[in-house]
């Protein structure tokens, strides 16, 4: 079966502002973006469980027209704070890359 | 930034009016705003306190378009500005001009970096957009670079949260149903998107305050029996450390945070797999406290405890840590963190900011 990390074109995560992390997972055409997404494999329970984090912090978005699902939650401390390690949130997409599409 | 401008004046012999907008607040004007019940916290962070201000080593207030829009009515034509929306420097004239807001900011949360919102950059540049009355056109100006719906529609994804709700100082961005349109093998139109205003103006607060001195101590480890037991190995460190230090320096508040790089150095909290996998780690100490003198001295400690940590395998006096560097400890001066994550409801949009014009 596919992976997350066969099927998207780019998989990144970004500070969105210093208390936020945000992950973009993008697709290259409309075919691979519906598969993934109607998959529902990225919720709020799913992300949860991966990330250790509460599932009514975190917001999953699926943007259409940019043939793109986003999910966004509140850092477990601030960007470049004692306990950070990773100033601009670059490095915390991996353990989504190997979730699994069915179809 | 305003020497670089009056050095290029100079020496290209220019003379312009510029205006120069300071965005740092004092804190005696967050503290009445406070008090007056006019700041309020983002998620995911507390109520504002006077200790927050009082800790705060400065406080910015990230303008929106009117401080920009007021040095432009007083005839400047050049604006240095301190902090500000990345999207109010592009949305401050065309709203001036009367333009749709929905179709401004729009427009600008694209342009804000430049060719970032292009189908395939390899190299940072500019880009162009065009207004009309319900729509813009977007495209980029180097000539092998293009647009498309797609790579359009996907910047409103960079940085932010949500990409459907942009905030703005004086209103909401909904992108949710803009439409996207390629008008030629290389521009884009926009249509579509709402602006709503908000009955509040807020000015969002951005703010750190110093959390200490650091000291960083860096050293790996290769024993395969050290890393079968890796942390009891680190938990009996963190025991002896303590010890140590309570019989040293005394209670003296310090931290010391610990990255194991081969375990959840680089995700930490967020890592969903635990335990090391490979036959090394690298281990990143960081020991932060009131003074570089104690943190400095703890870190020392801490090469000295770690190296000789003794672990029931072997018997006698171990070297347990390979240290890059002698000595390992390297001080890395102040460290802050965020802490303001606020909103404040100014008297005017323009009341925070200070304006100075000067003529070149």
């Amino acid at each position: 079966m596919a992976t997350l990390g066969d099927l998207a074109k780019l998989v990144r995560s970004k500070n969105a502002g210093p208390f936020w992390l945000t992950i973009d997972i993008m697709f290259d055409d409309a075919d691979a973006y519906r598969r993934a997404r109607d998959a529902e494999i990225i919720n709020r329970a799913a992300i949860a469980r991966l990330y250790h984090r509460i599932p009514a912090d975190i917001i999953v978005v699926n943007h259409d027209a940019a043939l793109a699902i986003k999910v966004s939650f509140p850092r477990p401390q601030s960007s470049g704070s004692k306990q950070d390690s990773d100033v601009y949130g670059g490095q915390q997409y991996a353990p989504l890359l190997g979730l699994e599409v069915p179809g | 930034m305003v020497t670089i401008v009056r050095e290029i004046a100079r020496e290209k012999g220019l003379h312009f009016r510029v205006a120069v907008i300071h965005s740092e607040i004092p804190r005696d004007v967050v503290r009445r705003h406070l008090h007056a019940r006019r700041i309020r916290a983002l998620p995911p962070s507390p109520p504002l306190t006077e200790a927050d201000i009082g800790a705060a080593t400065h406080i910015v207030g990230m303008m929106g378009v009117e401080p920009i829009q007021q040095a432009l009515a007083a005839g400047a034509q050049i604006v240095v500005t301190g902090r500000s929306s990345d999207t109010s420097i592009f949305a401050a004239l065309p709203l001036m001009n009367g333009y749709d807001p929905a179709v401004v900011w729009h427009m600008a949360k694209i342009l804000e970096c430049g060719a970032a919102a292009v189908a395939v950059r390899t190299a940072p540049d500019s880009m162009m957009a065009v207004l009309h009355e319900d729509s813009f056109d977007v495209f980029p100006l180097r000539e092998d670079y293009h647009c498309t719906p797609q790579s359009v529609a996907s910047h409103t994804l960079y940085e932010n949260a949500d990409p459907f709700e942009l905030k703005e100082p004086s209103g909401t961005l909904r992108t949710g149903n803009a439409r996207y349109e390629a008008i030629s093998d290389r521009a884009v139109r926009v249509s579509g998107s709402e602006f709503v205003h908000d009955p509040e103006y807020t000015i969002k607060l951005e703010g750190v305050r110093q959390a200490g001195y650091s000291t960083i101590l860096m050293g790996g480890v290769r024993d395969p029996y050290i890393l079968a037991h890796l942390d009891s190995w680190l938990f009996q460190l963190d025991d002896n450390i303590k010890t140590r230090i309570r019989n040293t320096v005394g209670e003296q508040p310090y931290e010391i945070v610990t990255r194991v790089y081969g375990r959840d150095g680089v995700m930490g909290a967020l890592e969903p797999q635990r335990g090391v996998g490979g036959h090394e780690v690298f281990i990143l100490w960081d020991v932060i406290s009131g003074s570089q003198e104690l943190s400095r001295a703890i870190a020392t400690s801490i090469s000295h405890l770690a190296v000789h940590n003794p672990i029931p395998k072997w018997h006698g006096l171990i070297s347990g840590v390979a240290f890059p560097y002698s000595p390992p400890e390297i001080d890395r001066g102040p460290v802050y963190e965020f802490h303001l994550n606020h909103v404040l409801l100014p008297d005017r949009p323009t009341s925070l900011f200070r304006t100075e014009y000067e003529e070149l």
